[in-house]
């Protein structure tokens, strides 16, 4: 891993909305830092925060409700607050976003070739002929077929996993230092998300980019990350990197993650585990650790908010004792869970 | 492409014909409706009541009477006013288009400016006083009627303030023909226009910034914003272009309502002689030759604007052109 100072160093970023219903906490005090040419892989269930920590790296929340605090230092320039302007001339050149879903993520009125020249020429001062050369080019490498043809397509003639490779070469077309990938293979076939994780792949040994990409699927980190960060609750629970993780996971919620996975080798179970109960409300958090209503190890200090603790770059968010924790993981795995 | 267009016109001359068979079978067809008594006079004997139906071709079958009364006003021309004799119905309404384009082109110029200006304006500034005052204005601009909207320019242009430095260019009420004297055109009717397009601009900029408020919430409004282009590209090269559907169609509609005679009470007020005065003045006295040519004319303007719009649409949104 690279020595140079950190791309991107999120500190004690919040995202909270204003409702009727009083202050919704939708990010609590996430932090961590990712080097260049480091894939961070993000996972979570669905209003785990994974997306609006996204959005709020951007500068993309737009609604007037919401309040962002914290810290999002990027090459040791601080984001958050940053004037439109300054904001624009970083965004889509250096930090570049690919959306969840490909078949609402490009303007219906201006075909895909227009969208990426539009991005190029916002922030290079290149030839509308050098610009679309150099769409066709993306749409090339991004292995969209006939992509000389297909510039002039508008989205809706395309399908959604050429529309994804669409949206991908159009974040790659001011080569950004950093990509943000927002579940980009949750709307597509199987096959076409191993082509598109093949690519994300490539990005980084090509372009040089880092990559944070989120995903509910752990089988994506698996594929192409070289950290995990786990998030439950708008927290982050756990992080370390990807063989720690996935060999030795830390957190009971993670355990859950992967219990609920079929294993490939050894015996098959009887069952797979699943995580009992569903996520808390945002609206309605429990007091102290948010995941211990559905923890089967939870315990007297569960009432206060653990912080990320843990050695060798992998921590976690839990009060269990650091040793031993691996037999409880077992005790569960094995299903004699203890009352 | 060709053979979208030909059939699409196939189709504006089918309901064009539907429209004049009823029109025609509602003035002349319908109990009660006896032409001949009309064009006879009060208290006619029957031998003149016979004699007319005669003249007129009015004791022939329906079928016929119909044909023969669109022989008239299409091939020979020459079908004839009930009411005032001698005054040839084709003509006179071809006086009156002029009139009435003149005044509904101009109106929809500044209402479709004023329409972008107001919707784009408080779209971009949501929630803002800015956006409070200008959608009070408009609702006011909509709740105002036109009428009166017209008959108080007229007051305090024609007549209050007409000797002032303010207003003394504004000539007396009517038409002035574009091709005699452009400039006097432009004075007459610049405050017709206003007056009509006040409450267009109103309701145009309402409909535009619910839309454009809409469409800023899409995906894409995030996509284009992620690409660092600034909002104000965001706004009118994303937001305004896929916005405009329901502003185009209102404008096809309305349009075309107003060409076709809906502009009669901006035209009474400014003692323009359009369209719809003639078609008012017609049905005052039910003189049924003028009704017929001014109800198939507004239909043909009616019909001829939404085809315009079909058309607007192939350009504004690329998924129609596809669709067909």
């Amino acid at each position: 891993m690279p020595t140079d100072k950190p791309l991107l160093v999120v500190e004690n970023l919040c995202v909270s909305f204003l409702t009727e219903g009083g202050v919704v906490p939708a990010v609590s005090g996430v932090s961590f830092s990712l080097e260049q040419r480091e894939i961070l892989g993000v996972v979570g269930e669905s209003g785990s925060g994974k997306s609006q920590t996204l959005l709020a790296i951007m500068g993309l929340i737009s609604s007037p409700n919401a309040v962002v605090t914290g810290s999002v230092r990027f090459l040791g320039r601080e984001l958050l607050g940053l004037k439109r302007r300054a904001l624009d001339a970083i965004r889509g050149r250096q930090i570049a976003m690919i959306f969840q879903d490909p078949m609402t993520a490009l303007t219906p009125v201006h075909t895909i070739g227009d969208q990426i020249i539009e991005q190029i020429r916002a922030h290079e001062r290149v030839s509308r002929a050098i610009a679309r050369k150099r769409a066709v080019d993306l749409l090339d490498a991004v292995g969209l077929p006939s992509p000389e043809s297909a510039v002039d397509r508008y989205p809706h003639q395309l399908s959604g996993g050429m529309r994804q490779r669409a949206v991908i070469a159009m974040a790659l077309s001011c080569n950004p230092a950093l990509l943000i990938a927002d579940e980009p293979t949750t709307a597509l076939d199987v096959t076409v998300q191993a082509q598109i994780l093949e690519l994300i792949g490539r990005l980084r040994d090509e372009f040089g980019s880092a990559v944070i990409l989120v995903t509910h699927d752990l089988g994506v980190v698996a594929e192409v990350a070289d950290r995990v960060l786990v998030m439950y609750a708008g927290r982050v629970v756990e992080e370390g990197g990807k063989g720690q993780l996935f060999r030795e996971p830390l957190h009971p919620y993670a355990w859950g993650l992967f219990g609920s996975i079929p294993p490939m080798h050894g015996p098959r179970p009887a069952r797979l585990t699943a995580i009992p109960g569903s996520p808390p409300k945002l609206s309605q958090m429990p007091q102290g650790c948010a995941f211990g209503p559905r923890c089967t190890f939870r315990h007297q200090a569960c009432i206060a908010q653990p912080s990320l603790g843990g050695a060798g770059g992998h921590r976690s968010a839990c009060f269990l004792p650091q040793d031993g924790r691996q037999d409880l993981r077992r005790t569960l795995a094995a299903g004699a869970v203890p009352a | 492409m060709l053979t979208a267009l030909v059939s699409r016109l196939g189709q504006m001359v089918l309901v064009m014909f539907g429209i004049s068979v009823v029109a025609f079978l509602i003035f002349f067809a319908t109990p009660g409706a006896d032409p001949s008594a009309r064009i006879a006079g009060r208290n006619a004997s029957q031998e003149t009541l016979a004699q007319v139906r005669h003249d007129f071709g009015l004791d022939r079958p329906l079928p016929v009477q119909y044909a023969l009364m669109m022989e008239r006003l299409f091939v020979s021309r020459d079908l004839a006013s009930f009411v005032n004799r001698g005054q040839k119905v084709v003509p006179t309404v071809l006086e009156a288009i002029p009139i009435t384009l003149s005044l509904v082109f101009g109106a929809a110029v500044f209402w479709v400016l004023g329409g972008l200006v107001v919707g784009v304006v408080a779209g971009a500034t949501r929630g803002t006083w800015l956006d409070r005052t200008l959608m009070i204005l408009s609702l006011v601009g909509v709740s105002i009627p036109v009428f009166w909207l017209g008959e108080v320019a007229n007051l305090v242009t024609q007549s209050r303030w007409h000797d002032s430095w303010l207003f003394s260019w504004v000539p007396p009420l009517g038409y002035i023909p574009l091709t005699e004297d452009p400039w006097g055109w432009f004075k007459a009717l610049v405050i017709p226009w206003f007056t009509l397009a006040t409450l267009y601009i109103g309701l145009y900029g309402r409909v535009l910034r619910a839309s454009i408020i809409e469409t800023m919430q899409e995906d894409f409004i995030r996509t284009a914003r992620a690409k660092g282009i600034g909002e104000r590209r965001v706004l009118l090269h994303h937001g305004l272009r896929t916005s405009l559907v329901a502003f185009v169609t209102m404008f096809g509609l309305d349009f075309g309502a107003l060409v076709g005679g809906g502009a009669l009470l901006t035209e009474v007020v400014f003692g323009l002689q359009g369209v719809g005065k003639l078609t008012y003045g017609a049905l005052q006295t039910l003189d049924l030759p003028m009704i017929l040519a001014t109800v198939i004319y507004a239909s043909f303007f009616v019909v001829m604007a939404n085809f315009i719009v079909d058309v607007a649409f192939v350009f504004i949104d690329p998924r129609v052109r596809d669709a067909h």
